[in-house]
């Protein structure tokens, strides 16, 4: 039973983790109708401004958590702008293979430039353990959860009380409509692109502190079974993603727990595919009013 | 991208055709030409790998640079022909075609790991070329479906060897009766050292787990064995999930000694472990300074600090040792051609090396003893040399 309870634990972890990249996924569906393919590649490169502002500007945690954030955003913007605002018009199809592309620019250009050894993580958080009665937590955990719950409020807050959350919404409603009322449709989708590279870049360096290992291919894996997460929550809704998020992890962690490593991934997609037929629309996927 | 590299690939064998079928008639094989003798480097010098790879460059670079200084080999100079294999298996067969066919070289070192030096192996032996993976250790390399490959050859032990050395080390220096095995199931490499342990190992293994080459999250595995009774926990698997394994089983509390095979031998182990994880850690080693093989060991390691400026790794040495095993089979046969230096590698008696004095056996590998190295806080503070 104690057992039990430590992996459950340990599931919980892994799943705050795909939470916050699965949120970037699905608010950019929500607001575009894209499956933005390049955000894996948002939370490496993540996880390696992390890297650089630790190592090289000695700065600590915290301050290169934040400014690594602000980094993402500003990159999900320049990706939006360059890569995907020419082809708002186009077909969706066309939309997903340019994502599909710049996922592998990405990929390709930081081992062009850095190679494609994996690098230690600078760490920067000294590292303790928790005994809470026989369940073993440490710090590091224990940030990574507060961090994603922290994230995860301060977005629905942002979307359901603030202006630009009003106007994400209305976008993601009727992105034309919207436009006749005074809403800046550019400027609203920007936004959405920056909070969810800046999630995403926050995910991949609390793995950076937590594996301590960074690599230019580290947000495939991740990338795509979050981008699962997101659709088992219902693509679109913000909760969902979420839910979604700590369901993977927890049942990753289980398949294992049973024995079944080998075959993870697999079980994952299973679920997936048992969802998507039994309930198409995802897990929340009644709300279809407020999605984001 | 695969599809483009096996593109290529066919390319090169339709390529590789040509020359081959017209050398058939000569009995195949490459000649020396000219005032150099070119041999061919396929290595990992980018992708998953790419530490081996680039770490035997270093040492092939240095002895090839050794042996000219020294006047080369049978009165020629050597030429070194590099290439990359990206560190995968479709590049790396593309590679062995293009060095044999477009370059002419007699003969190939690398690739440095199992499952690339494998995929070359039907263009090599096309080809009629020699080739040394200076540390591809699966069994299957040199003896396929009992039958031994002509034109492959190793600097290195092999798995079944490296596991029964670890079996021998668990039970008689580590004195365990309970073992936990967490293999990478997706390497063939692992599969053959989990095998060979548990087949020489005679006391009981406790549990067996396996991974994912890429894994990263071990929790879930390590909670399991975390209250088992045992008494060593081996790792058949490479540096990456090995560092990570050690690091999560250690901050978990997990304080039993761990073993391991040569894929654990990189500081990226250590880095990605975290040095203070890495204390009670055992693996087996092709090289160590602390119990030198051979009177070699010295002068190869100042040569090689002067040069890198660092100190040498086993894989350094292997690479090293592959070069200065071709010179010795050119010179055995007094020739440089390819057919003669496959006669002559399968014949190597009594070569000194800096990875130790080693005899190529009937299935081409060779006879030395390996190192177990234990390292403490990162740093290595044991070296026991074992013999099978």
């Amino acid at each position: 039973m104690e057992v039990v309870i430590q992996q459950l634990v340990n599931g919980l972890f892994l799943g705050s983790i795909y939470a916050l990249l699965a949120l970037g996924y699905t608010m950019v569906y929500g607001i575009i109708k894209l499956i933005n393919f390049a955000h894996g590649e948002i939370y490496m490169l993540g996880g390696f401004m992390g890297y650089f502002f630790i190592n090289k500007l000695s700065l600590g945690f915290f301050p290169a958590l934040l400014l690594s954030m602000v980094g993402a955003a500003v990159i999900g913007v320049v990706i939006e702008f360059l890569a995907y605002r020419p082809l708002r018009k186009s077909t969706r199809i066309a939309a997903l293979i340019t994502a599909i592309g710049v996922s592998f620019l990405l990929q390709n250009g930081m081992i062009y430039w850095l190679g494609p050894e994996k690098k230690s993580f600078p760490q920067a958080i000294e590292f303790k353990n928790y005994q809470l009665g026989f369940i073993q937590i440490s710090n590091i955990q224990v940030l990574i959860l507060v961090i994603s719950l922290v994230l995860m409020i301060a977005l629905q807050l942002i979307v359901k009380k603030t202006k630009m959350g009003k106007a994400m919404r209305a976008v993601s409603v009727d992105a034309d409509a919207a436009q006749l009322m005074g809403i800046n449709v550019n400027r609203t989708i920007s936004f959405t692109f920056a909070l969810g590279s800046a999630l995403a870049a926050a995910a991949g360096m609390l793995i950076g502190l937590y594996y301590n290992s960074i690599d230019p291919m580290m947000g495939v894996v991740p990338g795509l079974k979050s981008f699962v997460a997101a659709v088992l929550g219902g693509i679109g809704i913000i909760p969902g993603a979420a839910l979604g998020g700590f369901v993977i992890g927890l049942l990753e962690t289980i398949t294992i727990a049973l024995g079944f490593s080998d075959y993870k991934d697999a079980v994952v997609y299973a679920l997936l595919i048992i969802i998507l037929l039994i309930r198409p629309a995802g897990i929340l996927g009644k709300n279809i009013k407020e999605k984001v | 991208m695969k599809k483009f590299s096996f593109l290529f690939a066919s390319l090169f064998l339709l390529a590789a055709c040509g020359p081959a079928a017209g050398g058939g008639a000569s009995g195949g094989g490459n000649k020396a030409e000219g005032d150099t003798i070119k041999i061919g480097m396929n290595m990992e010098l980018s992708g998953d790998v790419s530490a081996y790879g680039n770490a035997e460059k270093e040492g092939i670079t240095l002895a090839v640079e050794e042996i000219n200084e020294a006047g080369g080999v049978l009165g020629k100079k050597l030429e070194l022909i590099e290439k990359d294999n990206k560190s995968e298996n479709g590049e790396a067969t593309s590679v062995a075609a293009n060095l044999t066919a477009k370059d002419k070289v007699v003969a190939v070192v690398g690739p440095a790991t199992s499952g690339a030096t494998k995929a070359t192996i039907p263009n090599m032996t096309k080809a009629a070329v020699p080739v040394i993976t200076p540390s591809g250790t699966d069994d299957s390399i040199t003896v396929v479906n009992d039958k031994v490959q002509e034109y492959i050859f190793r600097a290195c032990f092999q798995d079944t060897f490296q596991g029964v050395i670890l079996a021998n080390f668990a039970q008689d220096n580590l004195k365990a009766k309970n073992v936990v095995i967490i293999g990478d199931n997706s390497s063939d490499y692992a599969i053959g050292l989990t095998k060979s342990f548990k087949d020489t190992f005679k006391g009981k293994i406790a549990k067996e787990e396996t991974f994912t080459a890429g894994d990263k999250d071990f929790q879930a595995i390590l909670t399991k064995i975390k209250d088992l009774d045992y008494d060593a926990i081996y790792i058949p698997g490479y540096y990456a999930e090995a560092g990570l394994i050690i690091k999560q089983a250690r901050e978990m509390g997990i304080d039993k000694p761990i073993l391991g095979a040569d894929g654990f031998g990189d500081e990226k182990l250590v880095e990605i472990a975290g040095a203070k994880n890495v204390s009670d850690v055992y693996y087996t080693g092709h090289f160590s300074e602390k119990a030198p093989a051979t009177d070699k060991v010295k002068p190869f390691v100042e040569a090689f600090k002067k040069k890198y400026d660092k100190q040498p790794s086993a894989f350094n040495a292997l690479g090293y040792d592959s070069v200065y095993m071709l010179k010795q089979a050119m010179e055995d046969k007094d020739s440089a051609d390819s057919k003669d230096i496959t006669a002559g590698l399968a014949s190597l008696k009594d070569f000194v090396g800096v990875t130790g004095k080693m005899t190529m056996d009937k299935d081409h590998n060779p006879e030395k003893s390996a190192v177990v190295l234990g390292l403490t806080e990162g740093k290595e503070t044991s070296a026991d040399a074992v013999n099978p």
